[in-house]
């Protein structure tokens, strides 16, 4: 396993005066699950965003393998091999479930044939033999998130960044897909949470980064996250926080 | 899919026998029309169908098409086959110019650069005087061969490369529809940011798309100047054409193989009648028609004339 795979170093991104992102940094090895916790506004997306280039950060570096990548395209970042999906999912929705997946493979299988064997393969592993021929903009919200990852996974990246996929989804859903990710990590992916509710990450995550109004303000394993007094303040308030620390009952 | 294929083989083989039985010069010349103005709309499609780049400048490729084709001939007595070659790459030149920048705007400002781009062509061409300015080329009428491409005594020849030319433009079509090239377009065309995300260079393959486009309307122009053996800027260069390319593929379906090929076959017979029974005078009738034609199909049959033959048999 490669120690810091990818590095966040000092990223600042600004929108007119507000800071979405401040002077952020941490990093990431290979095959680790990474939960990125906040919020509201918190700066998660943004941050997301600047790491696949669909923002310029106004300062700091991205380093993937050692090569600084924030000054590049989106679709470079793909091809190099991180892939993301989006908050708002941004599946092709009037092709298939198929179609949308070949498009993804496409980018290592140039031939037909191979993008539709390898999509076929890929569609198997996300539980969508049955579906290979529905329009995608029929799937439910769940199975659209769904086919959004493995999209990205045919491009077959060494990273996946995912932005909220568990935001929406009932309890047996949430379920599946902590189990999918675990599978994913099983077949050497490294993946980036981005979770706006903890429950979903916290038994999953090797390590939780927390944002707030743009600012780290804390990292670590998801015990010790949740029982920062830093984070308890971020998302349950002040006068919560004060509450709790007279109240002897342990978090939870 | 097997039925598809024997429907076109059917097809073909009735475009082949046509002019055997009708031997009349304006069957012949109708049926010249539609399928030259299904090719170019099929090179429409490609870029504003499937790649959803509403392009209002196709007609200025037609037009470099057969300048390039005329100029080669009156001056250096050029053959009109290295001239459609010649016509080809100035047109993929100008794809690329046009492209290089306006592919960069989102959304409509695209189709709003291409009018632009096609009327300074037209500008270009009404005054440049070596190019023969607003009145245009006479093409010398040389004997009648294949490599002088010109055929007096009978259309038959002109129909026969025209059926050529439609057939490669759908075989063209077929091939892109199964490449990458073609998945990459329609996925440009549905979602810009979602295509990046996996690794596509959308700027890269609008600009393929783009020329794929420019090179079979550049042929179609070239066939045209060796047709009519007259052309002048707005007979080939007009505005109304690239919009007559539009609503073709719109009346038989955007981003459908056959879309262009059904309106084609719609669109030329009622603009050849309207010009034969009203003459001049008729001028504008054709697209009078057109617009009830679409409104109708808006509310009727939204995806085009081709959803009637799809309708109730598999996507
Ligand atoms: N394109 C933009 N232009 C201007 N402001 C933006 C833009 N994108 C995000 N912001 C602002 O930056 C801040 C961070 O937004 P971001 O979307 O990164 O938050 P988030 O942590 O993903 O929140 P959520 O949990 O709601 O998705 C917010 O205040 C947001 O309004
Ligand atoms: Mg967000």
């Amino acid at each position: 396993m490669k120690k810091d795979l990818l590095i966040i170093d000092n990223i600042t991104k600004r929108f007119g005066g507000l800071l979405a992102n401040q002077n952020i940094s941490f990093s990431i090895d290979e095959g680790e699950i990474i939960g990125l916790i906040g919020p509201n506004g918190a700066g998660k997306s943004t941050l997301f965003n600047c790491i696949s280039c669909y923002y310029n950060s106004n300062s700091g570096k991205i380093l993937f393998n050692g090569t600084d990548i924030s000054r590049k395209t989106p679709e470079a970042i793909c091809q190099m091999g991180i892939g993301r999906t989006f908050q708002l999912v941004r599946i092709f929705k009037e092709m298939t479930v198929l179609e949308n997946i070949m498009i993804g493979a496409f980018l290592k299988h140039a031939k037909q044939g191979d993008a539709t064997a390898k999509a076929e393969e890929t569609a198997n592993l996300f539980g969508f033999t049955e579906k290979l021929s529905l329009e995608a903009g029929s799937l439910t919200i769940s199975d659209q998130k769904r086919l959004e990852v493995a999209r990205a996974f045919a491009t077959e990246p060494k990273i996946l960044l995912l932005d909220e996929m568990m935001a929406g989804l009932n309890i047996q859903e949430v379920r599946e897909t902590t189990d999918l990710i675990l599978k994913l990590r099983g077949m050497g992916l490294t993946l980036v949470l981005v979770e706006h509710v903890m429950e979903g990450i916290m038994p999953i995550a090797n390590r939780v980064i927390v944002l707030d109004y743009g600012l780290k303000i804390a990292e670590g394993t998801p015990e010790e996250v949740v029982n920062n007094e830093k984070v308890i303040e971020a998302y349950f308030g002040k006068k919560y926080h004060a509450k709790r620390r007279g109240n002897t009952a342990p978090l939870q | 899919m097997k039925k598809g294929l024997i429907a076109l083989i059917i097809f073909l083989g009735a475009l082949v026998a046509f002019p055997l039985i009708f031997q009349d010069p304006f069957p012949r010349h109708t049926l010249i029309m539609i399928m030259l103005y299904a090719a170019m709309g099929i090179g429409w499609n490609i870029i504003g169908g499937y790649t959803g780049q509403v392009s209002f400048g196709n007609a200025a490729f037609f037009g470099v098409g057969a300048y390039a084709t005329a100029i080669m001939l009156v001056n250096f007595g050029i053959t009109p086959w290295l001239g459609m070659l010649v016509g080809c790459v100035f047109s993929v030149a100008l794809a690329i110019i046009v492209g290089y920048p306006c592919f960069r705007l989102q959304g409509h400002y695209f189709a709003i650069a291409t009018i632009a781009v096609g009327e300074i062509m037209l500008l270009v061409f009404t005054n440049w005087e070596y190019a023969g300015a607003a009145v245009g080329i006479y093409m010398p009428i040389l004997p009648e061969s294949f490599m002088n491409f010109e055929f007096h005594t009978s259309k038959l020849p002109y129909y026969y490369i025209i059926l050529v030319i439609f057939v490669a433009a759908i075989g063209v079509c077929w091939f892109f529809e199964r490449s990458r090239l073609g998945y990459y377009c329609r996925a440009i065309k549905e979602d810009p940011d979602g295509a990046r995300s996996l690794g596509i260079n959308i700027q890269r393959y609008k600009m393929i798309a783009f020329s794929i486009s420019a090179i079979i309307t550049s042929i179609c122009g070239t066939f045209y100047a060796q047709y009519v053996l007259y052309i002048h800027p707005t007979s080939t260069m007009d505005l109304m054409m690239s919009i007559q390319l539009c609503i073709i593929c719109l009346i038989g379906g955007l981003g459908k193989l056959y879309g262009p090929v059904i309106g084609a076959f719609v669109f030329i017979p009622l603009t050849e009648l309207t010009r034969v029974y009203l003459g001049s005078e008729g001028q504008g009738v054709d697209l009078m028609i057109y617009s009830m034609l679409i409104i109708i199909l808006a509310i009727w049959r939204p995806q085009g004339l081709w959803a009637i033959f799809t309708k109730g048999t598999a996507k």
